[in-house]
């Protein structure tokens, strides 16, 4: 029974990494880049992988199409173990992986459809076939006009549609964005995610994409690690990850989308009660797994009179309400009571003390 | 100026084109294929091998070391065995292609190897095998350098054809050393250096205009 739940999984899971490391050998010594990573992706989901900047992201995501061979472990795409491809079974696989980068890497030397054409070209595809093929192409990223050009007079998120016309042109299953979106303004990073999410709902692409902008993550993926010294910290859906982050990396990149508290208040907070600080200030977490959103009315009602919102908001994540809501409570009960009571409001709740009602 | 003279000069003119013309149609077919030999088989190249580049860098250097009036004296039995002669236009063609196809080479190597990693990477990605890469990436990429290079080559090679005419190989170099230096005759002397003069600012000024209109980087 079990093993054959294992090949049922297998068989699901398109991209699989297993115990993957990698040691580079600088000059004074071995370096490693990862370290015993374990992954599975499914067929057709937007998979994130987040860290900080020399956390392993690059690395891992050149082992997919093996720009960089792991040290150890094996990476299973589709179930075949990609280290045993000869040279041409390799570039068979890269054409079925396309890949699209943080500088963009486009020829400079060649314009827009050349660039696009290059792929198919090495493939020996037909003149015919390459000109339907780029044609295509070019009209799924909106840049039909600009065929002719050369890279040089594009902007970035025009630079970036041509990486990815030349990435799908060899109709691949899999796309793997290096950093795809951190070289550009945030107004491209939007056009440029939104096509991303829409090539994979309409083509079924999966997508695995490395990032270090939480941002990029909380828009389009499914699914997200969190890589720290070439280890996995943290994984899970994105809503649950962002909703409850258990690593303190997690909270540090999610520092950028989720703000602590403001020093104003942070300031007045006391941990004991006194005439002046009298209202108990209560954090309303919500994480999303309860896929419950805030209710007013009970928050207000179990509170009491004199509840009033300090600070917080809440964020939708793929569908579920997550976020923190900082009431303050203005009633002389002990916390341990108002706490009970509270307990149901939130998925978590917790007490920070008291401050001085603001008028 | 007498007619005889004129007569000197224009073939001198014509040979000095024949020796230039000749000896940089060798000097690009062998150039590039060294540079792109030097750069393939580097270390992180795309044919990394190190002991072939170690050995061919270390001749090129050799042979870029060799000052060329020496170098070419030293390759007469080489010429002899090419060509049959050590002595003319055609003789002077193998001593200047051995010196300009190291010194190409070298350039060119430098213009290969600066051609961005992630373009190489891309083309990687994107499944093109290393012949590939060669043709599709590092070549058209680092044209304009290598076009730039050639120019240099080219003026530097009319300087050399200068020296070997003073050896008996003809061309306005041989004119200028027998009638301007050792005759003392100032009027052929000045003719051949506005000649060269024309020459060289004719060469770099269209290499320069080629590069230029070959760049797309903006």
């Amino acid at each position: 029974m079990d093993r054959l739940a294992t090949r049922i999984e297998q068989s699901l899971a398109h991209i699989r990494l297993e115990a993957i490391g990698k040691t580079y050998d600088t000059g004074r010594g071995a370096v490693t880049a990862l370290e015993d990573i374990d992954l599975d992706i499914q067929r057709g989901e937007i998979f994130g992988i987040i860290g900080r900047s020399g956390a392993g992201k690059s690395s891992l995501i050149r082992t997919l199409n093996r720009l960089e061979d792991p040290s150890s472990g094996k990476v299973l795409i589709d179930g075949r173990d990609i280290a045993t491809l000869d040279e041409n079974q390799l570039v068979g696989l890269r054409r079925r992986v396309g890949m699209i980068f943080q500088h963009f890497n486009l020829m400079s030397a060649k314009t827009v459809w050349q660039n696009v054409a290059l792929p198919l070209k090495v493939a020996g595809a037909s003149a015919a076939d390459i000109e339907r093929r780029v044609a295509e192409l070019l009209e799924l990223v909106g840049l039909t006009e600009k065929r002719d050009r050369y890279p040089a007079q594009l902007s970035g998120g025009q630079k970036q549609r041509v990486g990815i016309a030349r990435a799908l042109v060899h109709q691949p299953e899999i796309l793997l964005c290096d950093e795809a979106t951190s070289a550009l303004d945030p107004e491209s990073t939007q056009a440029i995610l939104a096509l991303l999410r829409d090539i994979n709902q309409r083509l079924g692409l999966t997508i695995v994409l490395i990032t270090h902008e939480m941002e990029v993550i909380h828009e389009i993926c499914h699914r997200v690690v969190v890589l720290e010294r070439g280890r996995v910290v943290e994984q899970g859906p994105v809503w649950q990850v962002f909703g409850d982050p258990q690593h303190e990396v997690t909270r540090s990149l999610l520092g950028t989308v989720h703000h602590d508290l403001p020093d104003d208040l942070n300031g007045r907070i006391h941990p004991e009660r006194s005439a002046e600080a009298r209202a108990l200030l209560l954090d309303l977490h919500f994480t999303g797994v309860s896929r419950r959103d805030p209710d007013l009315l009970s928050i207000a009602s179990v509170l009491g009179a004199g509840t009033r919102l300090v600070h917080g908001g809440i964020d939708r994540i793929q569908g579920r309400a997550q976020g923190h809501l900082l009431v303050s409570v203005d009633s002389s009960e002990p916390a341990e009571d108002i706490l009970r009571r509270a307990r149901g409001l939130a998925d978590k709740v917790g007490g920070l003390g008291y401050v001085a009602l603001a008028h | 100026m007498s007619p005889l003279l004129i007569d000197r000069l224009l073939t001198g003119a014509w040979e000095t084109f024949v020796m230039i013309g000749v000896s940089s149609l060798i000097t690009l077919l062998l150039g590039i294929p060294l540079a792109l030999i030097l750069v393939a088989t580097a270390r992180d190249g795309i044919f990394a091998a190190r002991w072939a580049n170690s050995v061919l860098g270390s001749v090129v250097n050799v042979v870029r070391s060799i000052p060329f009036l020496i170098l070419m004296v030293a390759m007469i039995p080489i010429t002899r065995l090419l060509v049959g002669t050590s002595y003319g236009v055609w003789a002077a063609i193998v001593p200047l292609s051995a010196a300009a196809v190291p010194f190409f080479a070298r350039i060119a190597e430098v213009s290969l190897r600066e051609v961005d990693r992630g373009l190489i990477e891309a083309a990687q990605a994107m499944g093109c095998k290393r012949w590939h890469i060669i043709w599709h990436v590092l070549l058209p990429e680092a044209r304009p350098g290598i076009v730039a290079g050639f120019t240099i080559t080219l003026v530097s090679m009319i300087n050399a054809s200068a020296v070997a005419g003073a050896i008996g190989a003809g061309g306005l170099g041989d004119l200028a050393y027998r009638y301007g230096y050792q005759r003392f005759d100032t009027d052929v002397m000045l003719t051949v250096i506005v000649l060269l003069v024309a020459l060289v600012t004719v060469i770099q000024f269209g290499g320069d205009r080629l590069a230029l209109r070959l760049n797309k980087r903006g």
